[in-house]
């Protein structure tokens, strides 16, 4: 596809391709497509002692056990729920359900790799990265995400992506996974636009 | 009658009493405070949360502790910090407690955390506060004293996760404690089936059953099979007052022995507020023994009142807390 | 001047008169009921269409604040809150600053109500000195001044052979005394009623038993030394019975109950309100019940407002530090006329109760619409709804419990001596 061989910083909304709930991408192919640019990316690291990997709950979290498992990697990782970290405090006060970030490696001078399933308007990396820079200061952090539904509101992309696509604004997308650990994408409508903050 | 303590979305605007409070809400200040016994072990143990607001302690009653650990919290969250100790300032030159508050209304504070000699206090500036600050009490009297009571619950959680299944005692002075009926209103309100009182007649409030508890006189009868024991303070007064006559005959019959521990559970935990009067209520070797979460109790205050600062200091756009976002 | 009230509905309970019946009133008393004298021609007419006419209310207390006090409530603001609330007649007690235990200071009130001219102020006069409960007053000559009884106001006597011989003093002569029941230490420092509310709340409370004891003390001195005794705000259904018993007896006692106790419980303190912080407590439904059948069944024998203005900033305190009060005589009577309606009685039985009964325990001439009495006339409506708003009080006595909500029975009318003390703003004149 065309768009895929622009530079990523000149692609605008109009090369992402526009999608309805029946035509949602199979999440588990995109996982595959991601690990393996993980997997190149990797390769390409000074060093892999200096990597680390850290997922953004829940889906981040999610998708990183399982890139994990694939890769085989022995290499540190940890959980961020950025929840205290976000700029929608003030109108909403603290998410009902969070839970606990878990750094227990030293994220100084770490290239990590920051995993999330939904990219959209890019507030939640900012809060992770926020985050994670209270742990320490890393060398790098490469932002991998499933999905990037375009409408980003902060000078902030993602390095690796699975699809782009578009989706009607007053819908939500959510990653799952079932029992089985098999992963669903699917597509809510929202009570509000103000809950979109992605 | 309208809980003055949430507003019309059901969500919680000032932390009066445990009373009347849903359940809903007491879990979602444990599980928020979860979150924070993290931060606490990090480098940097600050979050942004409260940043740029300013929380007032106002404490016409004097409390070191106390003050302390709201402090710390308040700074954790990233807040500016007052303290106003009412005995050296302008209360003590007349001023009522409503020309105190206003004071530090107009010089715009965000969050007042009081505690006064007087039961109801809390509730009482409460009522004259703006809508945009919120209040939490830090003990108001023999009335209330809910961080406390969250904060003891919270530890019980954490040591025994199975809140449905336990038998709680409280020993003490229950008549003069706000302590105590916070515990017992968390206890009762997450479901703790058994809650134990377990004292003399003269330190019992009236119809002290009614706040769903058993009356034990016999501590070793009320001791047993228990899983936790939560000791609160004897005071001196109660000496003077005629209702005890002496602090060691109070410790032959109600204090924390080592063999009287023996009677609860094997894995029971011991719990006190602080400070402990070590040999009236408490024996030493069990303070300081391996069945004490005396300690810990203190780390987990400050992640409880950092979830409650959190709670009250931020927006509630989108309706009650429980539903998912 | 000749007045002609007509077109009401008398209800004089001592007279035993409940009809539509006109009012003739000349030279300041009733001259005539029913059938117009022969000579009367009316400087006045008051249309009473719709109302009832009945005898003006007799309050047995009053804190009227006067003197030392006016920061809370002046002689004028106070007798003007009873005239509009239809009160002609009231006791007021001796807790003044300074204390009424001086005649010339007795004088000097009397004095300064007759001037004004809006209500009979009917002193009690102070059974110690300075209330402290050591010595005694000079009972008779205050009585010459115009005390109708002496009273301990809320200190109590805790010398028992001081209460012994306060008492043999005072039956000597045969004055009556006012006490309210209460051990002084069983209620030290207490602020309401100890139950479970009180408990919960983290209240030092006042036992059921602090007033029961007192009773019994009192009632068993009173039978002793034969004295008169008169019970102020009875609280606890204990205390009702003692009394009922006593009476059985033929001991020489009345009592009355406040008509906020008929009504109210402490739960109504809900969450600290200082405006339900009385003395005494309210206390609990039980008790409340057993003072309303109480007074039905005669042990209690009259309803009184226990008006007691406070400034606001006394109110606006934490609970235990606020000042103890409510404001009660623009309440008495929708008060008394919602007991009345509870307990399945007439108008009658609940102006009997803040009229002529409580006229008799102050041994004054008054209460009933006899012919040659004095014009003292209350004249209301008893469907009339309003809302409790500190515009609407003319006490300066802002405090109740029941601010904000609405009562039944409102005062158009009150006439004192044959002249009108109040109007109603609202009457098309």
């Amino acid at each position: 596809m065309p768009s895929q061989h622009k530079p990523y910083y000149n692609r605008t909304l109009m090369d992402f391709e526009q999608k309805t709930a029946m035509q949602l991408p199979n999440p588990e192919t995109l996982l595959t497509d991601i690990t393996t640019k993980i997997e190149t990316q990797l390769n390409q690291a000074p060093s892999i002692g200096q990597c680390a990997f850290v997922g953004i709950h829940s889906g981040g979290v999610w998708l990183m056990q399982r890139i994990l498992a694939t890769l085989k990697l022995d290499i540190p990782y940890g959980t961020l729920d950025a929840a205290l970290y976000r700029d929608d405090y003030a109108q909403r006060g603290l998410k009902a359900q969070s839970k606990p970030s878990n750094i227990a490696f030293n994220v100084q001078d770490k290239h990590i790799i920051l995993i999330d399933d939904i990219f959209y308007t890019g507030r939640t990396t900012r809060a992770a990265m926020n985050e994670l820079f209270d742990y320490g200061r890393p060398a790098s952090i490469t932002l991998a995400v499933l999905i990037n539904r375009g409408g980003a509101e902060l000078p902030i992309l993602p390095n690796i992506v699975g699809a782009e696509i578009l989706l009607n604004p007053k819908q939500s997308l959510q990653l799952s996974q079932d029992t089985k650990g098999k992963l669903h994408l699917s597509l809510e409508d929202n009570f509000s636009e103000n809950d979109l903050l992605k | 009658m309208i809980n003055p303590q949430l507003d019309s979305d059901g969500n919680l605007k000032h932390l009066l009493t445990i009373e009347g409070l849903p359940k809903r809400i007491l879990n979602q200040i444990l599980d928020t405070a979860e979150t924070f016994v993290g931060v606490a072990e990090r480098d940097i143990k600050k979050v942004p949360l409260l940043r740029g607001k300013t929380v007032c302690n106002i404490f016409f009653e004097n409390s070191t502790r106390t003050r302390t650990t709201f402090e710390i919290a308040a700074k954790r969250l990233s807040a500016d910090v007052i303290n106003l100790n009412v005995g050296t300032s302008s209360q003590s030159k007349g001023e009522t407690i409503l020309d105190t508050v206003d004071n530090l209304i107009a010089m715009h504070a965000d969050m007042f955390v009081v505690r006064h000699s007087q039961s109801g206090a809390a509730h009482f500036i409460a009522q004259h506060v703006p809508d945009n600050i919120s209040v939490i009490n830090a003990g108001d009297g023999r009335h209330a004293h809910p961080t406390q009571g969250l904060l003891d619950v919270f530890t019980i959680r954490r040591y025994k996760p199975d809140m449905h299944n336990l038998r709680v005692a409280l020993v003490g002075d229950v008549l003069h404690s706000r302590v105590a009926r916070s515990e017992i209103h968390a206890l009762t309100t997450l479901g703790v089936p058994e809650v134990r009182v377990i004292a003399p007649k003269t330190l019992l409030p009236t119809d002290v059953e009614k706040l769903g508890v058993q009356v034990f006189h016999d501590m070793k009868a009320g001791l047993k099979d228990v899983d936790v024991i939560m000791m609160l303070r004897l005071q001196n007064e109660r000496m003077n007052g005629a209702m005890l006559p002496s602090a060691q005959e109070y410790f032959k019959t109600f204090g924390l022995t080592q063999e009287k521990l023996q009677l609860a559970k094997p894995d029971a935990i011991v719990m006190h507020p602080g400070p402990m009067n070590r040999g009236v209520e408490i024996d030493s070797c069990v303070a300081d023994g391996n069945q004490s979460v005396i300690l810990p109790q203190v780390t987990y205050g400050i992640a409880v009142r950092m979830a409650v600062m959190a709670i009250l200091g931020g927006g509630s756009v989108g309706g009650q807390v429980g539903n998912s976002v | 001047m000749k007045i002609h009230i007509k077109n009401g509905h008398l209800i004089d309970p001592k007279n035993k008169i409940d009809a539509q019946h006109d009012v003739y009133i000349a030279a300041g008393k009733i001259v005539a009921i029913g059938n117009k004298p022969a000579d009367f021609t009316a400087n006045q007419t008051i249309d009473a269409s719709g109302l009832i006419v009945s005898p003006g209310f007799i309050d047995l207390s009053a804190r009227l604040r006067e003197p030392g006090s006016e920061y809370s409530a002046t002689l004028v603001s106070e007798l003007n809150a009873a005239a509009a609330g239809g009160v002609t007649s009231l006791a007021c007690t001796p807790d003044t600053q300074p204390v009424l235990d001086e005649p010339g200071l007795v004088e000097m009130l009397k004095y300064r109500a007759k001037q004004l001219n809006l209500a009979h102020v009917y002193p009690l006069g102070a059974l110690t000195r300075q209330l402290e409960g050591k010595l005694l007053t000079e009972m008779c000559k205050l009585t010459e001044a115009g005390c109708v009884g002496f009273s301990q106001a809320d200190e109590a006597i805790i010398d028992t052979q001081v209460l012994w011989r306060a008492c043999e003093y005072a039956s000597t002569f045969g004055f009556t005394l006012f006490l309210r029941a209460e051990d002084d230490y069983l209620a030290k420092n207490g602020v309401a009623h100890d139950g479970e509310l009180a408990s919960r709340l983290g209240l030092k409370g006042i036992p059921a038993a602090a007033e029961c004891l007192a009773i019994a003390s009192i009632l068993r001195i009173a039978r002793e030394t034969n004295t008169k005794i008169h019970l102020c705000r009875l609280s606890t259904a204990e205390g009702v019975n003692l009394v009922r018993e006593a009476k059985k007896q033929g001991v020489q006692v009345t009592a009355d109950v406040s008509a906020h106790h008929l009504h109210l419980t402490d739960f109504d303190i809900g969450f600290f309100n200082s405006h339900a912080h009385l003395k005494p407590p309210l206390r609990s439904m039980r008790d409340k019940e057993a003072l309303c059948q109480g007074l039905k069944d005669g042990t209690l024998d009259a309803i009184c407002s226990d008006h007691t203005p406070v400034n606001d900033d006394a109110k606006l305190l934490p609970f235990t530090e606020s000042e103890a009060g409510a404001t009660g005589l623009e309440l008495l009577l929708p008060l008394a006329l919602k007991w009345a309606e509870n307990q399945k009685l007439s108008l009658a039985e609940a102006i009997a109760k803040i009229t002529y009964q409580p006229a008799q325990i102050l041994g004054i001439n008054s209460g009933d619409l006899s012919i040659g009495r004095d014009a003292d006339i209350a004249i209301f409506n008893p469907e009339k709804i309003w809302k409790v708003t500190p515009s609407e009080l003319k006490s300066h006595g802002k405090n109740t419990p029941f601010l904000s909500l609405e009562m039944m029975g409102k005062v158009q009318y009150t006439l004192l001596h044959g002249q009108i003390t109040y109007q109603s703003a609202c009457i098309k004149s």
